[in-house]
């Protein structure tokens, strides 16, 4: 299992690379932004990204765009301060699969992971 | 200032700090802000802009900031690192996103964080914006939540916020 982590604070990243690590995910790379992580996406291939909103040079809702283009089947997560309803809806109008609000704990954002890889699994 | 604009950071420092650390956060009496020195020698900075604009500051003494960091982090970093200012911008960004979220006003948008280290430091809020000081007391420390918001003179549209 392959993960993309895109977040411009490494603190955040480590935070969900030590979730990960915990559910047995090893396989990680890192993007500090939508347009790094277009450049990584296509050599990596990620079974599942985990994607902030607000980052410079291109914020998040932006890669999901993009990347849906051409990828409709990878589960992406959006991991982010942006809690109001308009903006979930916003998000998953442009295609991720499940929403996760900081802050969240540990267990919260175990838990989103493994119900999104279990419901794309039987969507594929 | 409005204190419907100031109990959404009271509960989003609350629940970031808990949510994040296990960290209890009392909060003292706002009052106004008459001078524009930091409070403390760690500011974290974020800009809002869209229907409402203005600046959120969390301001921490270098001890205080050093405590919370290593609770945040699990690690501990040197206040002149870059992984120290990340952490407290990752602070003071979900203070903020939390904080938006219970505005009325739909449309607001917030920047990406900025930190600045150093004692005495001055902090240009824009001309008349009053800011309100939210004292927070921790087991790690004093720390400062300051909120300087304003309703926008004019009316933006909500979809170029994001």
């Amino acid at each position: 299992m392959k993960i993309l982590l895109i977040d411009d604070s490494k603190t955040m990243r480590n935070i969900q690379k030590s979730v990960l690590k915990q559910l047995g995910y090893t396989e990680i790379e890192e993007a500090c932004d939508g347009q790094d992580a277009l450049s990584k996406i296509g050599a990596f291939n990620p079974d599942l990204c985990l994607v902030d909103w607000n980052m410079p040079v291109m914020d998040g809702l932006t890669f999901v765009t993009t990347f849906r283009q051409t990828n409709k089947t990878t589960p992406l997560i959006m991991v982010t301060t942006e809690a109001e309803k308009s903006r979930v809806i916003e998000a998953i109008k442009a295609g991720v699969n499940n929403y996760v609000v900081k802050p969240f704990t540990p267990d919260l954002l175990s838990e989103r992971i493994t119900e999104t890889l279990a419901k794309c699994a039987v969507g594929s | 200032m409005d204190a419907n604009m100031i109990t959404p950071f009271v509960n989003a420092i609350q629940n970031v700090f808990s949510t994040m650390f296990q960290l209890p956060v009392e909060i003292g009496e706002p009052r106004l802000k008459t001078n524009r020195k930091a409070t403390h020698d760690v500011s974290g900075i974020i800009g809002v802009s869209g229907v409402m604009v203005g600046t959120i500051v969390l301001s921490m003494p270098l001890e205080a900031a050093g405590s919370i960091v290593t609770l945040f982090t699990g690690e501990e970093y040197e206040a002149d690192s870059d992984d120290f200012a990340d952490a407290v911008g990752e602070l003071v960004n979900m203070i903020s996103g939390n904080a938006k979220a219970e505005f009325q006003r739909k449309g607001v948008s917030i920047s990406c964080p900025s930190v600045v280290i150093g004692a005495d430091h001055t902090i240009a809020l824009q001309s008349g914006v009053p800011c309100v000081l939210i004292p927070c007391s921790t087991d790690c420390g004093e720390v400062v939540l300051e909120v300087a918001l304003r309703e926008a003179e004019v009316e933006v549209s909500t979809s170029a916020a994001a």
